[in-house]
């Protein structure tokens, strides 16, 4: 790298994956966003953009910002990955295209909405038990309750071991940050996990009918073999569960915190889906992105060099006062399209409209039987590289009277 | 500036002008015009900004992409032959004049 290409920028001394960071995110967002459109991270020897403008160029234009050379902090052109890639994450066109192609078929619009009655049932019960408790931890007995029912039963993956499913998402996750301790952590025991998700993956553990066979059903269309069909419900698996997990939970957190837009969602739980959206704009459960550039671009007046490491933070992007009007505040009522919570362009995340429809049926059916939510205790975060959720949070809910 | 007339489900109609290049879903939104939702935010994933392109206009947009073709079967209301979502389509000069029609439903 010579030094006349690095001049321009401003050089930030932040690390977006130490411990201090990572428990409270906000004021370094700010500080990167404010640093400039583009800011060298020296630590990493990276690239980062906080601000909306430039996160969601960079996304919609992957024939400069690739993914194949892997979405966290390791180049795939120089490092092994420590799995086969995702043939949809880590993969860029035209190869993405049919993998996309295959799943966008299997998660279409219509194909989430006939899910709807099944997840209607298990949160009424759900939120049955709970307000019969009245205190209880919002993620372990709620957040993670529903995610780790309905989603395996909607993908059709046996009851045995889905434990695992938690473990290896905060594994996945992790590994697109550096080798920390965080990491190192969520890695113990990998093994097994590993070995059961590479078991789930195959066409005969998977139900007939679930989303899982599905995969291996379209897969053909468009030439896919079943060992592609196999790395595609991986990603099903990967992606699905502590995502969903972290912004069930977060929005718990931010309606127990900001009582009185829980009282506007409780007064019309129609309101529920669109209060989600906010949740996912204001406490990003994805928090960053890596891409890697294809060629030397100039973005805004700064030449960044072919094949360098782009750190993308969509939850700054999703905080910035350059296009959201008072974006720290939290509000039910706010138009959040236009987000990037959950990415935007070719990588967009596929699940999101199953993602949407879990946390609607839960909130809402929460929203329709809880007139309060408050804090019972000292929520305790989950630190993870690239996500942002709870390990605990201890509530207590009042009912509505009858 | 291209001027595009968005007509409501329950006829209102309301004329606006989109800079050239913008999408005609991002032209509603930024003009307060209701009955679009576009929850994905214009990534082609939710059909939920569903119109119906007025009259011989549908034959002079550019071709529906496999994936809109695909995601127009989880429209909420009717797809019919005037189907398109909104967030596909960029405005040009050639579309001065165009109507949309909004649909009843889009969840």
């Amino acid at each position: 790298m010579s030094a006349t290409i690095t001049s321009d920028a401003p050089v930030s001394r932040l690390d977006p994956f130490s411990e201090r960071f990572l428990n409270d995110p906000y004021p370094p967002h700010r500080e990167l966003r404010d640093a400039g459109p583009v800011v060298r991270l020296e630590r990493y020897g990276i690239w980062a953009m906080a601000r909306h403008e430039q996160v969601h160029a960079a996304l919609n234009d992957p024939e400069t910002f690739r993914s194949a050379a892997g979405v966290g902090l390791a180049d795939f052109t120089k490092e092994k990955p420590f799995r086969p890639p995702s043939l949809l994450l880590e993969a860029d066109p035209p190869e993405h295209s049919r993998a996309r192609r295959t799943i966008t078929g299997v998660l279409s619009p219509k194909r989430v909405r006939s899910l709807r009655e099944a997840f209607e049932r298990e949160a009424d019960a759900l939120v049955e038990r709970v307000v019969d408790q009245g205190r209880f931890d919002a993620v372990d007995e709620f957040a993670e309750a529903f995610p780790t029912k309905v989603f395996p039963d909607a993908v059709g993956v046996p009851d045995k071991g889905r434990e695992n499913l938690m473990a290896y998402g905060n594994m996945v996750f992790n590994a697109f940050g550096p080798q920390n301790e965080i990491f190192r952590e969520s890695a113990k025991g990998q093994d097994e996990v590993r070995e059961w998700i590479a078991e789930m993956c195959l066409r005969e553990n998977l139900r007939d009918g679930g989303l899982g066979a599905d995969i291996y059903e379209h897969a053909p269309r468009h030439e896919m073999g079943p060992d592609e069909a196999a790395l595609l419900v991986r990603s099903l698996l990967s992606a699905g569960v502590d995502t969903t997990v972290h912004g069930l939970g977060n929005a718990i957190y931010c309606f127990a915190t900001h009582p009185d837009q829980w009282a506007a969602v409780h007064a019309d739980p129609s309101r529920a889906r669109a209060a989600f959206e906010e949740v996912v704009r204001f406490e990003s459960p994805v928090q960053t992105f890596f891409r890697t550039t294809t060629r030397a671009v100039e973005v805004e007046g700064v030449t960044l060099p072919e094949g360098e490491k782009v750190l993308l933070f969509l939850a700054a992007a999703n905080r910035d006062p350059r296009h959201w009007e008072e974006p720290d505040r939290f509000d039910v009522e706010r138009r959040a399209s236009g987000h990037v919570g959950f990415g935007s362009g070719i990588h967009a995340c596929v699940g999101q409209m199953l993602a949407r429809l879990e946390a609607d049926v839960l909130i809402g059916a929460l929203a329709r039987r809880v007139e309060a939510i408050e804090l019972d205790g000292e929520p305790e975060l989950k630190l993870n590289n690239t996500l942002r959720g709870l390990a605990s949070l201890p509530v207590r809910v009042h009912p509505a009277s009858a | 500036m291209p001027a595009v007339t968005y007509v409501s489900a329950d006829g209102a109609r309301e004329q606006v002008e989109l800079a050239v290049g913008t999408t005609l879903k991002d032209g509603a939104l930024e003009n307060g015009i209701d009955g679009i939702v576009a929850e994905c935010g214009g990534n082609a994933m939710c059909a939920t900004c569903h119109v119906y392109v007025d009259g011989a206009w549908i034959e002079r947009l550019p071709e529906r992409s496999e994936v809109e073709d695909e995601l127009l079967e989880s429209t909420a209301s009717e797809r019919t032959a005037a189907s398109r979502l909104s967030c596909q389509i960029k405005v040009s000069d050639e579309l001065e004049g165009l109507v949309v029609q909004l649909p009843e439903e889009q969840e």
